[in-house]
């Protein structure tokens, strides 16, 4: 759906840090909130990067499982289906503290 | 971050990850390509930047003008076909005279919404996103910045932006809004809340609207409510047909404090 515009962020992100070295691997971080299908995000990375620096680069998506954290008990609970509800005391009162990652954590270029 | 990542094999190797350097495992079949170039001839350099960064920068100069002008900005999400633009004008209706609104109007093709919006004394600008855009299935911050020259800050209080019918990417872009409304009308089933989660998620109000049809429905609304808190414990959820006008004062209420 997104991911051809996100990959063109990707692709403007990556660029501005290996300026014109060859990029060979880009790694990710994804969230498992983030609705990114990663087989259409490798296909659009294929489609946005013809003729650039990133042609032929592969990406490496490292994905991240969601977790809460519960104001009233502390506990944290890993979210294996999408229920905001603390797994130890059943309070609603939680903050989602992994799962939202998307970001560009390192980029590997061709030695010059 | 990199507290909770997949340990689906026993291997490790270090690599430098992050801010926090420490070493985790990787899916035996994840690291593909050469990897003799691992040793040889390539360099790892880290960058640690959000993909979405430029589209919340962006987002934070439209939220800075709104700001500036004193206009309140409501993102109205929903599904194709929820009734966002028939509750727009019957919005409109009951504000002409009242409230001096603006409505950017996301669609991908055709100025058909934008075009029944006119004449109700709001001053509506249309983005079309299969028009130099790509056809995106959603509006982010620069297409509305794109489209801020055709609304008229300084003259209105309110401003709705209209998004594509989409379920899923909307809920992904800040465009600098105040608040975020979803629109849901009973005949999209009680398990949506559940089939999109990040979007009812995001939603700081639901409006259930065509409620002149749940006579007809075998749709189970507390169902419907069980599965949105499941999601979104603090969502409001406003009953509305913007057909028979009943709960679309309670919706103008929200609106007025969004």
């Amino acid at each position: 759906m997104h991911e051809l515009s996100l990959c063109q962020s990707i692709g403007t992100i990556v660029r501005r840090h290996a300026e014109d070295r060859r990029v060979t691997v880009v790694h990710l971080q994804v969230g498992q909130l983030r609705q990114v299908v990663p087989d259409t995000l490798v296909y659009c990375w294929g489609i946005v990067n013809e003729g650039t620096t990133c042609e032929g680069s592969v990406l490496d998506v490292d994905h991240v499982p969601a977790a809460i954290e519960c104001r009233d008990c502390g506990a944290t609970t890993l979210l294996e289906e999408m229920r905001m509800m603390c797994g130890s005391c059943g309070s609603t009162a939680v903050a989602v503290t992994a799962g939202e990652e998307l970001l560009v954590t390192s980029i590997e270029l061709q030695e010059a | 971050m990199g507290r909770f990542h997949r340990h689906d094999d026993g291997t490790e190797h270090d690599h430098d990850h992050a801010a926090d350097g420490h070493a985790h495992a990787h899916d035996a079949g994840r690291d593909v390509g050469d990897m003799t170039g691992y040793e040889t001839g390539t360099e790892r350099v880290q960058v640690l930047e959000a993909i979405f960064d430029e589209n919340d920068r962006v987002a934070a100069a439209n939220r800075a003008d709104f700001a500036e002008h004193g206009v309140r900005v409501v993102n109205l999400m929903s599904s194709p076909g929820a009734g966002k633009t028939t509750l727009l004008r019957e919005t409109l209706v009951r504000l002409q005279g009242k409230s001096r609104v603006g409505i950017i109007e996301g669609d991908i093709e055709t100025s058909i919404d934008a075009d029944r919006l006119e004449g109700l004394g709001a001053s509506v600008a249309l983005v079309n996103t299969g028009n130099g855009f790509g056809g995106e299935c959603h509006l982010d911050a620069p297409m509305v910045r794109s489209a801020l020259g055709r609304v008229p800050l300084a003259d209105i209080d309110l401003l709705f932006i209209e998004n594509v019918g989409n379920l899923v990417c909307p809920a992904e872009f800040d465009v600098g809004e105040s608040a975020r409304a979803m629109v849901y009308s009973p005949t999209e089933g009680e398990e949506k809340p559940l089939k999109y989660p990040v979007m009812f998620r995001t939603a700081d109000v639901v409006v259930v609207n065509k409620i002149d049809l749940l006579p007809h429905l075998d749709v189970d609304m507390n169902l419907f409510r069980r599965n949105l808190a499941a999601v979104n414990p603090h969502a409001r959820v406003l009953m509305v047909s913007s057909k028979t006008g009943e709960g679309v004062d309670a919706w103008l209420d929200w609106v007025a404090g969004a």
